[in-house]
């Protein structure tokens, strides 16, 4: 169990201390994405799925929630994100509908994917948000590719990439790494290292002791932030954002963390010590981020049941709607193979 | 008038696609400096400079999937393979990625890939496939097969206009041995037609790529004989022109499924069943297949010889289907 390069407050629950913190404004809306994705993702896994309402499988992202959002927060529109399968947090900030997410995992027409793929292949566009594929760190070389078109272009964009600790012993995640250091291209890779993949704990996946431990041999920066601390995590990858608008390429940032599930709704992960889910529930992101708050007097216990209150409304009211929305016309299996102008 | 080669072919068509278009830029290994392996990009990065003409690292799947990022960002990608052996190490961003995007979430993903294929140039196991088929079977991108200079640059042009996945595959011993006077204007020749080099009534040798030259040799041979082949060049393998096929067998009556591929999945095994379902009675003998042997690709050149259909296949199977 490598826990070294993480940030020693992590152990104790603490939160880094910055010099410019965000605004007010962005720390609650950080809160409301942690706990958006944690809810959702509750209702979709604990809920849903056992109801036997889930078209296939679930993959969630607990205890990993301020990756995504503390990454995704500030981004601007024009900006592109390319998500993997624990970061519910970027589809939703991106904007992508809670009820385009229901109906996606329901199969529905009204699915991200109309019904054509599964649960978090979503993407859109219109959103700036590229779906990955099953065969993870594809997306890799995908993202050098959009961040290659910015600089071709001189688009003042950037792209934003997550990866799993797994995806990284993909050839793909080499090559695409490789190709965005050398081209210099305005791409920050961002791995969600949560110690297993499916069962595979990381000293089986890799000899070095992080990810970020690679970048060097890249020619890049490489930064461990603490995953489980969404102020961490947004300045690292704001710094990284910052270096790549100018020109100086890629930043791999390694966000240690820990998946507090199974790989998927259907595995109990009785493969992981059960003190490690311990240990990793105590430095929980999002109740470390409440006291955060309320320890500053930004939250008070009650603006805490607010946004509670308005998250289970806002989940039933798309869970009503998708639950109602049509199953894809079975013709539709021949619609989109191609161009059809 | 000048004539033009097949690779120069390419090249104008890649030219004029750049000129006229700035979302076309090419990127792959050795195509800026140097050119190209084959020279398909001689002159370009002079032209149009290192970000429109990109040299990359030794990474087949990060050139595709780069290629497929910028292409979902508006650009029109031309990736190089340096060889058609090499896609198979970017097998996992085209079928998986790039053909299912539209499928998957409504993003067409317009990228060319090139792929220089084909033997007869003693290249050995790893530079002289036909991998045509792998992508033949994936549902979501499109193949041609180009035999002469105008195909050559009337597909690359249509391939690179196309809203979907193309793999394009040149061969390589056309490249210099395959001249002809071409029209100045903006032509394009459209994915899914085939054409007819030669119109024959007794025997119909559907084929593609260099094979279309095996086919006409043999046709000159036969002519002595007073047999007279129709030969069909599909020079798009996905989609087809499934009712140019049709329509030639239905005249002859006969056919030969000719292919430099080797024989089992190889494509003369789907036009068999196409006919067969669907112009069967019309079939006056059996059908014929004339591929290469289900080996890899050999590099002495006794060893060539004998995997490549020659003109001499062509004509010993025809002699036997017109006796039929």
């Amino acid at each position: 169990m490598n826990l070294k390069a993480v940030n020693p407050q992590a152990l104790s629950g603490g939160t880094i201390q910055l010099t410019t913190p965000p605004p007010e404004k962005t720390l609650h809306s950080m809160l409301y994405f942690m706990k958006l994705t944690r809810e959702l993702e509750f209702r979709i896994e604990r809920k849903l799925y056992r109801q036997g309402k889930i078209v296939g499988g679930v993959y969630v992202g607990r205890g990993q929630e301020a990756i995504a959002v503390g990454a995704c927060i500030d981004l601007r529109h024009e900006d592109v994100v390319c998500p993997s399968h624990r970061d519910m947090g970027a589809f939703l900030i991106r904007g992508m509908s809670l009820r385009t997410i229901f109906a996606q995992y329901m199969a529905r027409k009204t699915g991200a994917t109309r019904g054509k793929d599964g649960n978090m292949h979503m993407g859109d566009l219109n959103l700036n948000l590229v779906p990955f594929i099953s065969m993870l760190a594809d997306n890799i070389p995908v993202a050098t590719g959009i961040a290659l078109s910015f600089k071709m272009r001189s688009q003042d964009r950037v792209a934003l990439c997550f990866f799993g600790d797994g995806a990284t012993s993909r050839g793909d995640f080499h090559e695409g790494v490789n190709m965005a250091a050398v081209l210099k291209v305005p791409v920050v890779f961002i791995c969600n290292n949560n110690q297993y993949a499916y069962s595979t704990p990381l000293e089986r996946q890799m000899a070095v002791a992080n990810v970020a431990d690679r970048a060097e041999a890249y020619g890049i920066p490489g930064e461990i932030v603490d995953g489980n601390d969404v102020l961490a995590v947004w300045d690292a990858v704001a710094r990284a954002i910052e270096r790549t608008r100018i020109g100086h390429g890629p930043t791999l940032i390694e966000c240690k963390t820990f998946r507090m599930t199974g790989h998927s709704a259907h595995d109990d992960a009785g493969y992981v010590p059960h003190e490690l889910f311990e240990l990793w529930e105590e430095r929980d992101p999002i109740k470390r981020f409440e006291r955060y708050l309320s320890e500053r007097g930004m939250i008070t216990q009650g603006g805490i049941e607010e946004i509670d209150k308005r998250i289970n409304r806002e989940i039933d009211e798309a869970i009503q709607i998708a639950e109602k929305d049509p199953f894809p016309d079975p013709e539709d299996t021949l619609k989109d193979v191609y161009h059809e102008g | 008038m000048a004539l033009t080669t097949y690779v120069e072919a390419i090249r104008q068509g890649i030219w004029e696609e750049m000129e006229k278009d700035e979302r076309v830029f090419v990127l792959g290994e050795d195509v800026g400096i140097y050119g190209g392996a084959f020279k398909v990009t001689a002159g370009m990065l002079e032209r149009f400079g290192e970000w429109r003409i990109i040299d990359t690292p030794i990474s087949e799947s990060a050139i595709v999937g780069a290629a497929i990022g910028a292409a979902l960002m508006g650009m029109r990608p031309i990736a190089e393979m340096q060889f058609a052996d090499f896609i198979a190490c970017a097998f996992d961003q085209i079928t998986n990625f790039a053909a299912k995007s539209r499928y998957r979430w409504g993003a067409g993903v317009p990228i060319v890939i090139r792929a220089p294929s084909g033997g007869g140039v003693h290249g050995g196991p790893f530079h002289s496939q036909n991998p045509e088929m792998y992508f033949v079977h994936t549902p979501g991108l499109k193949v041609v097969c180009p035999s002469t200079a105008y195909d050559a640059k009337g597909l690359i042009k249509a391939a690179i206009r196309d809203p979907d996945p193309v793999i394009y595959f040149e061969h390589k011993y056309l490249y210099r041995r395959i001249k002809e006077e071409l029209p100045s204007d903006d032509f394009i020749v459209p994915i899914g037609k085939a054409a007819i080099r030669r119109h024959g009534t007794d025997i119909s040798v559907i084929t593609y790529g260099a094979m279309v030259y095996t086919a006409l040799e043999a046709a000159k041979e036969l002519e002595k004989e007073g047999i007279d082949l129709e030969v069909m060049d599909l020079r798009s393998l996905l989609p087809f022109d499934r009712e140019a096929v049709l329509d030639s067998v239905k005249k002859t009556n006969k056919v030969i499924l000719l292919h430099e591929d080797t024989r089992i999945g190889g494509f003369a095994g789907e036009l068999a069943s196409v006919i067969s379902e669907e112009a069967f009675e019309y079939l006056d003998g059996p059908i014929r297949r004339i591929t290469a042997p289900d080996t890899p690709v050999p590099y002495s050149p006794p060893l060539e010889e004998f995997f490549l259909p020659k003109a001499s296949d062509v004509v010993r199977v025809a002699r036997e289907l017109y006796a039929y």
